[in-house]
């Protein structure tokens, strides 16, 4: 993991006393509201409904321990007792006061962490793959390209007054489970054919929001060394180039999408010449700097399969189903990275109490070379549990109600906190994800339907990562009620879609009845080993329009 | 309005003139409008300054550059960030006269400002009366190193690292 | 944003949030007649004509560039049980909290158990 040095642990300690010093300059005046809003918004304090919101930056996912007992010790005294981890791994704390925030944001960087640009119309948090470090379809740890964004975005002197919010993730993988084609920019880390040499492919434009949009490839191959001058010239020509006339239409996606990519290109290749790179980019010793901390644990030596493991499987199949559910293969041979479940039925998706938190932090500290990660499906990962331990890991967890298996099933919703919190929802999401879990609570039937994820979102700002879900569910307002939008077929990997409306909108308590239509149709009509996902691409949608006809008609 | 640079408040050795008509000032700000008629009744040793909107184009500005000693770029609102941008460029193509950001800023973009180039700042009253001039001194020094290189000096963390790299052996 | 939002039907109450806290406020009225802000929303100030509309929304506009709270504006209400009850849900939320945590909010009495004996 990255550490801290002189310079990065002075860089946020000042940060925390500008804030506080912000805060000052708003209770006597010297600032307006209007004013304080983007200062604010920049260190990841909204206002919601209820209360004011904090939302902590986990850069790229990944935490130790000592810091995720730190945000556990911030739930239980600065708010109530548990946090929401988000679809941009980031950490949601619903009840903060303002008064506390600066004395929270102490307690950060105590533990060397911050709020830095989590919000506001700047470049937010950098996200990453999950599996960083440890997935078998790796080209390259994509952290070290993450954290070398993070330092360079950070209070950017440029760039902290953009037409909108600007989101950057990396994955160095060849399957993508950092939803990098709905990001403003998409970092793929792969193999120049000829050269091998490791270059990032470079998608620009994603972005999801009420105009949904798959990011476009403006390079296959920039050279590593080029990252920081080649961003300089993409960030340069939005900054410049960006709409600032409508909020809806300032994202880079539709600059990109107005003046069309082959345009965006050109621009931002011209720039890029013109630029002195060397001047720009980061000298090699700093990048190999930052790259020597994400060096791999120490691993033991270990058989592929563990015999301890395969023997407590065969002994206990509720064990033996949570591991194949929730464990992806590792890098290292004996081990597996495990993904925590915050998904248990009824619960509000991504919310993890304190003690929870603690308990997570023991094991990674115990089982996971003290490092974990959170997930862009609001889940959190140990990465490096040997296979032989899980037994004990998976004990532990089941006392804290953590050992659901369900990760990538149907009940592994990933939800925006919607009305139940959030001031710009226009109806609820988290009751709608609840109820869907009921519905679908059974083991057995979660596992004959397979992966299929659903995502839901409280309005068309889609934090919930809706038109991506292969289920997508939006929340809007019809005549004074909540009425849900049901869309089919989108997908948040390398092959990135969006999802196509199946009909009118439902009221609540249809929702699950539609959902439950739809999946009828699949399991009914799949073909041997045919995944939802799939089985909506042969079929297209008309198979599942008419069953959700049925339920449409019934309510109308 | 209050000029402000990194030392404190200045007073203002520019003045607007009317459309291109610079008579003898010894300083005269016209508009982008205005500069070509201005530029042709220059004197020898008579200053032009020009202001721009911030959506002026590069192309066209970076053609009369070494003929100006002044850039005021306008912030129709501190939100409104394209003038860093456009500050950049014009260092970029080696302008070495004064640059200037005029528009209701707030303190907390002062460092920001100075990094991309500004010189000085140019305050409408509304703004300098709730922000006074040692809040903005103040904002200016608040984080000492930022990360960018080419912002500015080399005192960025990146350039230190380096030094120290290189000190080390 | 401090212009204020067009005025809701009548009758209608004030609502806003605290600036340091963050919490939920209602104008009401303080045993000295005038307005101060409370976090029960069953003491909210019901205006039901253009005058004490006009009232609240002057109480909004000082209080806000006083610095005591932001997002204040009118929200329109039907009396039920004797209690003023926001007609739109997405405002009832407020007045109550989160609804899958009934735990928290003030439908859990948070800030108005403390007023109430204060
Ligand atoms: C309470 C607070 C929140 C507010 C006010 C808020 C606001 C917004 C807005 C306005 C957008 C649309 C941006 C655009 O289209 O330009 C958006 C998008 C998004 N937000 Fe949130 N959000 C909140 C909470 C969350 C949470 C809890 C998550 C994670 C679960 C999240 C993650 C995202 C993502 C992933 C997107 C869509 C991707 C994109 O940027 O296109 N936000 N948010
Ligand atoms: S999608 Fe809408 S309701 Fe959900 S968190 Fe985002 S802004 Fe709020």
């Amino acid at each position: 993991m990255y550490r801290y040095d002189e310079f990065d642990a002075r860089f946020v300690r000042e940060r925390v006393a500008q804030f506080r010093d912000q805060v000052g300059r708003r209770l006597n005046g010297s600032l307006t509201e209007d004013e304080f809003k983007p200062l604010r918004l920049k260190n990841g304090v909204y206002l919601q409904l209820h209360a004011y919101m904090l939302r902590i930056a986990v850069p790229y996912g990944t935490l130790s321990s000592r810091q995720l007992r730190q945000l556990a010790l911030i739930g239980e005294r600065y708010d109530r007792g548990y946090g929401h981890f988000t679809t941009r791994q980031n950490l949601q704390f619903n009840w903060p006061k303002l008064r506390d925030i600066p004395e929270i944001l102490d307690l950060l960087a105590d533990v060397e962490m911050h709020c830095i640009q989590t919000s506001g119309n700047c470049i937010r948090n950098v996200t990453a793959d999950h599996f960083a470090g440890v997935a078998q379809d790796e080209i390259e740890d994509p952290r070290p390209t993450a954290e070398l964004i993070r330092q360079w975005s950070s209070l950017h002197p440029e760039f902290s007054y953009l037409p909108r919010k600007f989101k950057i993730a990396v994955t160095g993988a060849e399957h993508d489970r950092a939803v990098i084609k709905a990001h403003d920019i998409g970092l793929r880390l792969r193999r120049h054919p000829d050269t091998n040499a490791i270059s990032y492919e470079v998608s620009v434009g994603g972005g999801l929001g009420r105009t949904p949009m798959i990011g476009k490839v403006v390079r296959d191959y920039l050279p590593k060394a080029d990252l920081l001058a080649y961003l300089e010239a993409i960030m340069r020509v939005y900054n410049l180039e960006g709409r600032r006339d409508n909020k809806y239409k300032a994202r880079v996606k539709i600059l990109v999408h107005e003046i069309g990519v082959e345009e965006f290109k050109r621009r931002v290749e011209e720039e890029f010449a013109r630029l002195d790179g060397p001047s720009v980019n980061a000298d090699p010793a700093e990048v190999a700097r930052i790259a020597a901390y994400f060096a791999p644990p120490a691993y033991e030596v270990l058989p592929t399969v563990s015999r301890v493991l395969e023997a407590t499987k065969a002994a206990n199949p509720t064990f033996a189903r949570w591991v194949e559910v929730n464990t992806a293969p590792h890098k290292a041979p004996g081990y597996a990275a495990l993904t925590i479940s915050l998904k248990p039925i009824g619960q509000a998706p991504g919310d993890a109490t304190s003690e929870q938190m603690r308990l997570v932090a023991d094991l990674a500290e115990q089982y996971s070379h003290d490092e974990l990660r959170v997930t862009h499906a609001q889940n959190l990962v140990l990465p490096h549990v040997r296979q032989r331990d899980l037994f004990a890991v998976w004990q532990r967890l089941g006392e804290a109600g953590l050992a659901s298996a369900n990760v990538g099933m149907i009940t592994d919703i990933i939800s925006c906190p919607g009305l139940d919190y959030c001031a710009l929802a226009t109806a609820r999401s988290i009751p709608i994800a609840q109820a869907i879990q009921h519905r679908f609570a059974d083991a057995e039937r979660q596992r004959q339907i397979g992966e299929l994820n659903i995502k839901i979102s409280g309005c068309i700002n889609a934090c919930g990562h809706h038109h991506v879900g292969h289920i997508g569910i939006l929340g809007l307002e019809k005549r004074g009620i909540e009425s849900y939008q049901i869309t089919l077929g989108g997908d948040a990997t390398e092959n990135a879609a969006i999802g196509e409306i199946l009909g009118p909108g439902l009221a609540a308590e249809d929702v699950p009845d539609a959902i439950e239509r739809i999946v009828n149709v699949y399991v009914e009509t799949r073909q041997a080993n045919e995944s939802f996902i799939d089985a909506v691409r042969r079929l297209g949608l008309g198979p599942f329009k008419a069953a959700f006809q049925e339920v449409a008609h019934a309510v109308a | 309005m209050l000029l402000l640079d990194r030392t404190g408040t200045k007073t203002d050795v520019w003045t607007r003139s009317e459309g291109a008509a610079i008579d003898n000032l010894s300083h005269a700000l016209v508009d982008w409008e205005a500069l070509p008629d201005a530029l042709r009744q220059k004197a020898r040793d008579q200053r032009i300054g020009v202001s721009v909107p911030n959506h002026i184009g590069i192309a066209e500005l970076k053609l009369v550059l070494r003929q100006l000693s002044l850039v005021s770029v306008a912030f129709p609102a501190f939100s409104d960030g394209r003038g860093f941008s456009l500050a950049k460029l014009i260092r970029n193509h080696g302008f070495t006269g004064t640059l200037r950001a005029s528009g209701p800023l707030i303190a907390d973009q002062f460092a920001y400002a100075l990094s991309c180039g500004f010189d000085e700042i140019e305050l409408p009253e509304t703004s300098a009366a709730r922000q006074p001039v040692e809040q903005w001194l103040a904002a200016a020094s608040r984080i000492s190193h930022g990360y960018q290189r080419g912002y500015g000096d080399n005192h960025n963390i990146l350039d230190q690292r380096r030094a120290a790299r290189a000190a080390a052996g | 944003m401090a212009a204020a939002p067009k005025r809701p039907p009548l009758p209608a109450i004030l609502l806003a949030n605290d600036l340091l806290d963050g919490d939920v406020v209602f104008a009401s009225v303080a045993a000295t007649g005038a307005l101060a802000w409370t976090r029960d929303p069953a003491l909210a100030l019901v205006a039901a004509d253009d005058a004490a509309a006009a009232r609240l929304e002057a109480y909004a506009g000082s209080e806000f560039a006083a610095q005591h709270v932001v997002d204040a504006y009118l929200v329109d209400i039907a009396i039920e049980a004797g209690q003023p009850v926001p007609r739109h849900y997405r405002e009832r939320m407020k007045t109550l909290g989160p609804s899958n945590r009934p735990d928290l909010g003030k439908q859990a009495g948070d800030g108005i158990a403390a007023e109430r004996r204060a």
